[in-house]
C-alpha cells in the first residue's frame, strides 16, 4: 500500500469515527436540543414539569383577549391537535398574530394555564408578494361563497 | 536552486500540475480580476432587483429583504468552510502545500461571511421575533462556525513552523466540518425558532420568483468576491512561504522593475 493510500484510509476511518460519535451525542441530547415542545407533547406530559420550558405552535383564530389591565394578553397555542391556553404580560412582537406560529417561555399551571414570560413570533419560510396574499384571499372567499 | 521550478512543475501531471506554487501565482493573479469584476456587477444587479423590483412580503414588509445579504453570507460561510475542509484533506494525504495555502486564504473570508450571517439575522430578528438573539439549534451551530473560523486562523497564526501550523489547522477544519450539515439540518432534526429552508434542492422554492432572483444572483455575486479574494490572498501566502526560493525573488524583481 501507498503512503498515500495508507493516509486517505487513516484520514476516512478517523471520520467515520467521528461522525458516529457525534450522531451518538446529538441523538442523546434530542430533548436539549429542542427549542420548543409542540402543545401535544405537552398534552402527553412529555414537557418538564415545575421548571420553565417553551412551547410552540400557532395562536388560535378568534382567541387573542386583552385584559382591563390593558397589557395581560391571552390566547391560545395550538398544533391543530391540542389546545394550550396561555396567559402573557408585556409587549407583542409586531409579527404575533392569530393563525400565525407563536413560542411561549414560561410555566405550565396545575390549572392547565400556560403562564408566560416571554413571547417571540415565529415566522415560516413562505415569502410573497403583497398582491399574491390579496389574489389568494379572494379565491378562497370566491370558494366558500360557492360552497354556501 | 534555479532548477527547483522546473522539476517541481515538471513532476506534476494533469491538474497536479497547478499545484506547483510557481505555476499557480501567476495563474491566480490573472483569475482573480475577472472574478472581482464579476462579483461586483452581481453585486450591483443583485442588490438592484432585492431593494427596487422584489415586491414587498404578505407578513414581513420591507424587513425581508435581509435575505438578500443574510441567505447568500450563510451559504457561503458554512460552503467555505466545507471547502476549507476538503483542502485539508487533500493536503493531508497527497501532501500539498499549495492545498494548505488555500485553507488558509480561505478561512478570514468564511468568517467575515458568517459573522454577516449572524449579524444580519440578529437585526432581522428583533423585529420579526421580537428579539435579537435565542439560543435554539440553528443559531448557535452558526455561532460555533464563527468560533471554528476564529479558532482555526488563531492557531494557525500562533504556531511558527508553517508546517505544523498547516497540520493543526488542518485538524481543526475536517474536524469542524460536521458543524455544517448540523447546522443546515438543524431546522429540520430540532424545533427551532428559526424557520426552514425557502430554497432546497428537493423541494419547489416557497419564494416568490423575482424575491429567488435577487438571493441568487447574491449568492453568485458571493461565490465571485470568494474565489477573487481567496486567489489573491492564496498569492500572498505563496510570496510569503516561498520567499527563500529563487522564483519568488525573481518574480519579485520583475514587479519592483515594473513599479
Amino acid at each position: 500500500m501507498k503512503p498515500r493510500s495508507k493516509r486517505l484510509l487513516l484520514l476516512g476511518s478517523a471520520g467515520a469515527l467521528l461522525i458516529g460519535a457525534v450522531a451518538l451525542v446529538l441523538t442523546a441530547f434530542q430533548q436539549n436540543l429542542v427549542f420548543f415542545h409542540t402543545p401535544s407533547e405537552v398534552a402527553e406530559g412529555k414537557a418538564p414539569q415545575e421548571r420553565a420550558f417553551r412551547i410552540g405552535g400557532l395562536v388560535e383564530e378568534g382567541s387573542i383577549m386583552r385584559e382591563d389591565d390593558g397589557y395581560t394578553v391571552r390566547f391560545a397555542i395550538t398544533d391543530t391537535a391540542h389546545v394550550i391556553p396561555v396567559t402573557y404580560r408585556g409587549s407583542l412582537p409586531a409579527m404575533f398574530q392569530e393563525g400565525k406560529g407563536a413560542v411561549v417561555q414560561g410555566i405550565l399551571g396545575e390549572d392547565g394555564l400556560f403562564r408566560a414570560t416571554e413571547l417571540l413570533a415565529k415566522h415560516d419560510e413562505n415569502y410573497m408578494p403583497v398582491e399574491a396574499q390579496f389574489a389568494l384571499d379572494q379565491a378562497h372567499k370566491a370558494q366558500q361563497t360557492v360552497q354556501y | 536552486m534555479t532548477t527547483d521550478i522546473k522539476d517541481r512543475s515538471g513532476q506534476g501531471k494533469g491538474l497536479f500540475r497547478f499545484s506547483a506554487p510557481p505555476v499557480f501565482y501567476p495563474l491566480a493573479g490573472r483569475l482573480a480580476p475577472w472574478f472581482a469584476g464579476i462579483a461586483g456587477v452581481l453585486t450591483v444587479i443583485g442588490l438592484y432587483i432585492g431593494f427596487f423590483v422584489a415586491p414587498t412580503d404578505f407578513q414581513q414588509g420591507e424587513v425581508y429583504r435581509v435575505i438578500f445579504i443574510h441567505v447568500p453570507a450563510a451559504w457561503m460561510s458554512m460552503f467555505i468552510y466545507l471547502i476549507m475542509a476538503f483542502w485539508a484533506a487533500v493536503g493531508l494525504v497527497m501532501n500539498t502545500r499549495l492545498s494548505f495555502m488555500m485553507t488558509q486564504a480561505l478561512a478570514p473570508t468564511g468568517a467575515i461571511f458568517c459573522f454577516l450571517a449572524l449579524w444580519t439575522g440578529a437585526l432581522w430578528g428583533k423585529p420579526t421575533w421580537g428579539t435579537y438573539w435565542v439560543w435554539d439549534a440553528r443559531l448557535t451551530s452558526q455561532l460555533l462556525l464563527l468560533f471554528l473560523y476564529l479558532g482555526f486562523i488563531a492557531l494557525t497564526s500562533a504556531i511558527e513552523d508553517s508546517r505544523r501550523a498547516d497540520r493543526a489547522g488542518a485538524i481543526i477544519a475536517l474536524v469542524g466540518a460536521i458543524n455544517v450539515p448540523i447546522i443546515y439540518f438543524s431546522v429540520q432534526w430540532w424545533n427551532t425558532l428559526h424557520q426552514g429552508a425557502s430554497v432546497s434542492l428537493t423541494q419547489a422554492p416557497s419564494m416568490a420568483t423575482t424575491m429567488l432572483w435577487g438571493m441568487l444572483v447574491m449568492a453568485l455575486a458571493a461565490w465571485a468576491y470568494t474565489i477573487a479574494v481567496a486567489l489573491w490572498r492564496v498569492r500572498s501566502i505563496i510570496l510569503e512561504r516561498e520567499r527563500h526560493t529563487d522564483w519568488v525573488k525573481a518574480e519579485l524583481d520583475v514587479q519592483e522593475s515594473r513599479a
